[in-house]
């Protein structure tokens, strides 16, 4: 009798995100699909290291222990990723320059698939004509094409993303890179001739499994797939803000250039 | 290729004397949850200037004899391409012809407005109030004599913050001057082809607490008929859009016409920056086009040789000196 009841009450909860309660089932819009739309982020130590790791000091030792590397078992299906060899010296390199090399330090856009685990939120905006990706960082954004078939014009940070449905999983493939977003912190990267097919797959109402397969024969001996949980913000009233970060790598980027330089631990000028 | 980069078919579009708002909307394109249709990829420039030129008075809009004076003059400025003396400064300056910079490369809205801004009548901007130019010479003195001390000494635009001409309210900028609109239930986007992608929530929910300022605000929109209605305030004082206060308000009204244009009206409110709230319209023409990544602080190759080029003006100085 109390489960008839419960069942009763779910009914009326409506299967939309946000204040009204809690989803049910996934979304989906009119035409049938998995309705994407929603603030997404990875939980996860990707962005540190997609590889497995123990956790590390801060690049900078001054930080202390809130910037300390967390530890992670990795997101790498089957742990490694295939470098050739010159291409695993080259992301040992970028490990050990990473305080003055990565791109995220300077505010770069961040690229795909870096910019899904991010360690911040990002929304996935859909309708049957297209789907947009908006992320918080570095107010990335990026137009996928659904059914779309033109190839990138020009190189660029995003890439250049033509999207299609297969079955409830939204295959996104994207091409078009300029070679210099890396993957995350810990300096592993592709090269401009990269190929990224995602995958974005309905796991349970407020939760997609989250899969990159990246292709690029000049840096890796065979393509490898990264495989990850995105879950759903369901903060109410949860929007994405500004989080312009321009101003916080201008040291970084043109620190050298001032007229005086600042001392450790002074403020810019204001 | 199904886009191109923008091209002059804007032209061929019907000529267009934008009404006074509320708009009538033309157009039954709706999106399949039932709202009006506001997606697309859109073309800002319009031949009427942002401010109505002084002989005009109050007249609203050009006669077709005034009309074509002006557009023949419009276009000569745009043409005018002066002959500069090699290996002087005024040589060094970009082709606007090679990077597509010509405003007449682009789509331009034919439109007989004689001014952007309708409100107030005269279709002229209002004065800045004595608070307001206090506070814009407080900034500018601030930055005297170190404006190239330091990053943080340069404009907003140069440091890839943000462009004035792609905030709320958005106006015709310099170049670049396109955006996109897209819409899926419960939310309005928009993204200047300079600018930072807007998601505007239009669910019924409140703003964010002013606490949280943005150099672009924080916007809600809602439906009121066919026109998308966007409020907009929380600014931070140094967005400073045109001299205002962190208190600016910008009510923005879109509108679909027909197929190829939607109406963009706007209307700035701020008491402690002009006597009075004033605002303007022009239409939004649709391209066949997408917009392109702008990567800004990717490739602002100018902050670094700004800065550099100072600092080799001053070593330059010092060696003289010795």
């Amino acid at each position: 009798m109390t489960r008839g009841i419960f069942a009763s009450l779910a009914l009326l909860v409506p299967l939309v995100a946000g204040a009204d309660g809690p989803l049910t089932e996934f979304p989906r819009t009119a035409d049938g699909h998995p309705d994407l739309s929603g603030v997404w982020q990875a939980v996860n130590t990707a962005h540190w290291n997609l590889e497995p790791h123990a956790s590390q000091y801060p690049a900078v030792l001054e930080l202390g222990a809130q910037f300390a590397v967390p530890p992670g078992q990795g997101v790498v299906v089957g742990g490694e990723i295939p470098y050739l060899p010159a291409a695993r010296a080259q992301r040992d390199s970028n490990f050990a320059n990473r305080l003055t090399d990565d791109p995220e330090g300077k505010c770069y856009l961040g690229g795909i698939p870096r910019s899904t685990y991010m360690p911040y939120p990002f929304q996935i905006l859909q309708n049957v004509n297209d789907v947009f990706m908006v992320y918080q960082f570095a107010t990335g954004v990026r137009r996928i094409f659904v059914n779309g078939t033109e190839e990138a014009p020009l190189d660029s940070w995003m890439g250049w993303a033509n999207g299609r449905w297969e079955g409830d999983t939204f295959v996104v493939e994207v091409t078009g890179f300029n070679g210099l977003t890396w993957l995350d912190r810990a300096g592993n990267f592709a090269s401009e001739n990269a190929r990224v097919v995602e995958r974005y797959t309905p796991l349970a109402p407020n939760h997609l499994q989250y899969e990159a397969t990246i292709e690029d024969s000049t840096v890796f001996s065979r393509p490898w797939t990264i495989r990850m949980p995105l879950y759903r913000i369901v903060d109410e009233g949860f929007r994405l803000l500004e989080f312009k970060c321009e101003p916080y790598a201008e040291e970084k980027i043109y620190g050298h250039l001032r007229k005086q330089p600042l001392e450790s631990g002074e403020g810019v000028p204001q | 290729m199904r886009f191109r980069m923008v091209g002059a078919a804007g032209l061929a579009a019907a000529m267009i004397g934008l009404a006074a708002q509320p708009a009538a909307a033309q157009s039954q394109r709706k999106t399949a949850w039932g709202e009006p249709d506001l997606a697309g990829v859109y073309a800002e420039f319009t031949i009427a200037p942002l401010q109505r030129p002084g002989e005009l008075g109050e007249q609203e809009f050009f006669t077709p004899e005034q009309f074509e004076a002006y557009q023949r003059l419009r276009l000569e400025e745009v043409d005018e391409d002066d002959e500069t003396e090699p290996g002087t400064p005024a040589d060094v300056h970009y082709d606007m012809g090679t990077f597509a910079l010509s405003q007449n490369e682009g789509v331009t809205s034919p439109n007989l407005r004689t001014s952007i801004v309708t409100m107030p009548r005269d279709g002229r901007i209002p004065p800045l109030l004595p608070a307001a130019v206090e506070r814009q010479n407080a900034r500018a003195q601030a930055r005297r004599g170190r404006e190239y001390d330091g990053p943080e000494f340069r404009s907003l635009t140069e440091r890839c913050i943000v462009w004035s001409s792609t905030l709320p309210p958005i106006l015709p900028g310099g170049y670049n001057s396109n955006l996109q609109i897209f819409q899926s239930p419960g939310y309005v986007m928009i993204q200047g082809e300079m600018g930072d992608p807007r998601v505007i929530p239009t669910d019924g929910r409140a703003r964010p607490r002013d606490e949280i300022r943005q150099y672009n605000g924080t916007s809600i929109g809602r439906w009121e008929g066919d026109t998308l209605v966007i409020e907009t305030a929380g600014f931070t004082a140094d967005t400073a859009w045109r001299g205002a206060s962190e208190n600016l308000r910008v009510t923005e009204r879109l509108t679909r016409l027909n197929d190829n244009v939607v109406e963009y009206a706007f209307t700035v409110a701020d008491p402690d920056t002009w006597a009075e709230p004033w605002g303007g319209v022009y239409p939004l023409t649709e391209m066949d086009a997408v917009l392109f990544e702008y990567a800004c602080t990717e490739g602002n190759y100018g902050m670094a040789n700004i800065l550099s080029g100072e600092r080799a003006a001053e070593r330059e100085a010092a060696q003289k000196r010795e």
